[in-house]
């Protein structure tokens, strides 16, 4: 054949190269908005371990130095830390303190504990992001020696193992996050095992029973409307029915077992955790139709043919088959439910908890909550606890998806041997 | 036997040959395993099924023929009720077993699906290890005698035994088509039924395993009573001994086979298995 086409083949013209111009464009618009994501994910990243660590300021009531002639605090005995603390400690606080446990029977780490907090009384002056610990450090260091000439230059990771060991308290070097950690674990804990039982089995009627009529498509519609309603109006819903309406339930006075010396009107760790199971059910009972409607019909038929009734053919074989995919789900709604804040702000989340939640009938704050405090102060200082609180988060929800993984993976690995 | 009460199973149909027809003999009120009386079968406004009248003899095979959409397949799976599955499908009329109508209110399916088995047109064994493939279904009709012996039975009776007997714990997966559709069969007769509706059971498979389930077929039919559904006409000729030839809907003949191959009743069955149309 010569280079042109026989008439009989004429008719086409391929433009190839235009295409190719056309779909090179396309590439590249996807390549940016892939690299856009991933850019701001970074930019939120630094900001966050920006504000996570860096140089403080700390100043002192009484200088560290004078106290104890040039000596570290932490070298001392037992018996001198005493004597300082008998020494410089106004008499009415020794007191109380004998009276809570008799001090010369406290060991060395909280006898450095009380020295710091009843006579150094450290206070953050000044508090440097870590962007410009790094590159301006001669700065720094000349403006806090102008400034603050009795205060204490030193580099302070905000996130700390005391950090998320310690409770809640007002101080903020001090303070920690392990009150918002507990409240976090349990408030979920109540959410997920309310809302996985109940979404999966609520998804396995809707998918496996129940028949296409107008009251099943009117059920199915408002669930996807309700996986999209505000997460501010469960909290509304949560604040009437869980913590007023049933506040007797909610903070266990029905089964004296209310919180002593906490009394919560129903604002507990239950009430919160059940609004978050309302939040995430619909979010459930979708990825679990999802899920069943992946199984493919011919495993419930072969099921069916052999005699089985329906309930032994979803228990054996559709729901072992999307475990997997339904664990998926449940990943996904623990994620939501982890960082949810508006819901219960309005349920009632403490804003200053000076015990840690105990059990389900407890008052609670929680980590999203305790973030949103910190940063509505203005203490520049409470923006660093807030950016460790957010690190810790995000932490604690790679940990639980850890979790949710590996049971997936096994659920996968059992419901399909091959 | 009925299907509306509860009660034990019936003695052992599976166990020989000769047994088996002692006890075949035995519980013959009809010389009919399932008979069809003026089925319809509708799916919404479509008639796939009209008035079917068929007797499907005791111990044989009967092939069902016909050109796609005839409605072959949709009649094989009302013997078993299992087209209530599909949303939308209504079916009236008559299908005796027993005596007794499957679709009379107060029949549980499940029951009926017990007796009157099934194996579908892609091999679809459970996710699960060989040996449960197997024993799952007779453990869930709450068989109680010995399980081992029960699977092997059934495994050899599909001519599968010599090939899994060393990866009884393997999965079902791990099988070929072939394997996996003689195991789908073993499932199956694991119950002992009376009956085994086969849908194009040998449509994705290759010639060999087709030839193996095609001679597998005679040895089952002594056991049970067969009813294959399938697109191939020499496959019909080759199995069975009877054949119904559909056509929209409708049986328009019904025969043995030999008879119905070589002198073909109906115009339109000489034209469809002479190849002129379908």
């Amino acid at each position: 054949m010569s280079g042109r086409p026989d008439p009989s083949r004429a008719g086409f013209d391929d433009r190839l190269d235009e295409r190719k111009a056309k779909a090179g464009r396309w590439k590249a618009a996807f390549l940016a908005a892939a690299s856009l994501a991933v850019v701001s994910l970074a930019v939120l990243v630094l900001s966050i371990v920006d504000d996570a660590f860096g140089y403080v300021v700390i100043r002192y009531a009484v200088n560290p130095a004078e106290l104890t002639d040039g000596r570290e605090l932490a070298e001392l005995t037992d018996g001198e830390l005493l004597e300082l603390l008998q020494a410089q400690a106004p008499a009415r606080r020794l007191r109380a303190l004998e009276r809570e446990a008799p001090l010369a029977g406290r060991g060395h780490d909280e006898l450095l504990s009380l020295i710091e907090a009843e006579i150094l009384k450290p206070e953050i002056a000044a508090a440097y992001s870590l962007a410009e610990s790094l590159f301006d450090k001669r700065r720094i260091v000349e403006e806090s020696k102008a400034e603050f000439p009795d205060g204490y230059l030193s580099f302070r990771s905000w996130l700390s193992p005391s950090f998320l060991g310690s409770s809640l308290n007002a101080k903020p070097l001090s303070t920690g996050v392990l009150t918002a950690i507990k409240g976090t674990f349990l408030t979920i804990l109540v959410a997920m095992a309310t809302a996985l039982p109940l979404g999966v089995a609520a998804a396995v009627w809707l998918e496996e029973y129940a028949r296409d009529n107008w009251l099943n498509r009117l059920i199915q519609a408002s669930i996807y409307n309700l996986a999209g309603v505000p997460s501010i109006v469960y909290g509304m819903l949560g604040l009437a029915v869980f913590v007023r309406l049933l506040a007797p339930l909610s903070s266990g006075a029905v089964f004296g077992l209310a919180a002593e010396g906490m009394e919560a009107n129903g604002r507990t760790v239950l009430a919160a955790g059940l609004t978050l199971a309302l939040l995430v059910l619909p979010v459930i009972v979708i990825s679990t139709q999802e899920a069943l409607k992946a199984i493919p019909s011919t495993l419930r038929a072969s099921s069916l043919a052999l005699g089985a009734t329906r309930w032994q053919t979803v228990w054996h074989h559709v729901l072992p088959a999307s475990a997997g995919r339904v664990m998926t789900g449940a990943v996904l709604a623990l994620s939501r439910a982890i960082g949810e804040t508006a819901p219960l702000v309005v349920v009632g989340a403490s804003t200053f908890l000076t015990q840690d939640p105990t059990g389900i009938f407890s008052p609670f704050t929680t980590l999203p909550i305790q973030i949103y405090q910190w940063t509505s102060r203005p203490q520049p200082e409470f923006r660093h606890l807030a950016a460790a609180a957010i690190i810790t988060l995000l932490g604690l929800m790679l940990i639980l998806n850890a979790f949710a993984i590996v049971a997936r993976q096994k659920a996968r690995a059992k419901g399909n041997p091959s | 036997m009925t299907l509306t009460e509860r009660r034990p199973l019936p003695p052992d149909t599976a166990a020989a040959p000769g047994q088996a027809e002692e006890t075949a003999t035995d519980t013959q009120a009809s010389p009919w395993a399932i008979e069809a009386q003026k089925l319809n079968i509708q799916y919404g406004d479509f008639h796939a099924v009209k008035n079917l009248d068929l007797r499907v003899p005791r111990n044989r095979v009967m092939a069902m023929i016909g050109p796609s959409g005839c409605g072959k397949s949709t009649a094989l799976r009302a013997f078993n009720r299992m087209n209530e599955l599909i949303p939308g499908a209504r079916a009236d009329g008559k299908v005796l077993f027993h005596g007794q109508d499957i679709y009379s209110p107060g029949v549980d399916p499940a029951r009926v699906r017990r007796w009157i088995g099934m194996v579908f047109q892609k091999p679809n064994p459970f996710p699960k290890s060989v040996y449960e493939n197997v024993a799952w279904g007779a453990r869930i009709n709450g068989y109680k005698g010995d399980m081992d012996e029960l699977v092997e039975n059934s495994l050899r009776q599909s001519a599968l035994w010599d090939e899994v007997k060393d990866k009884l714990k393997d999965s079902a997966y791990a099988l070929s088509g072939g394997q996996q559709q003689r195991l789908c069969i073993a499932r199956a007769v694991a119950l002992k039924p009376e009956v085994l509706l086969m849908d194009e059971p040998t449509s994705a498979l290759d010639p060999v395993s087709t030839a193996k389930i095609e001679s597998l077929l005679a040895e089952l039919k002594t056991r049970y009573t067969i009813v294959i559904v399938t697109h191939n006409m020499q496959q019909a000729g080759r199995v069975s001994d009877r054949t119904a030839f559909m056509l929209l809907g409708d049986l328009v003949e019904e025969g043995d086979t030999r008879e119905l191959f070589l002198n073909p009743r109906d115009e339109r069955t000489e034209n469809y298995i002479s190849g002129r149309f379908g």
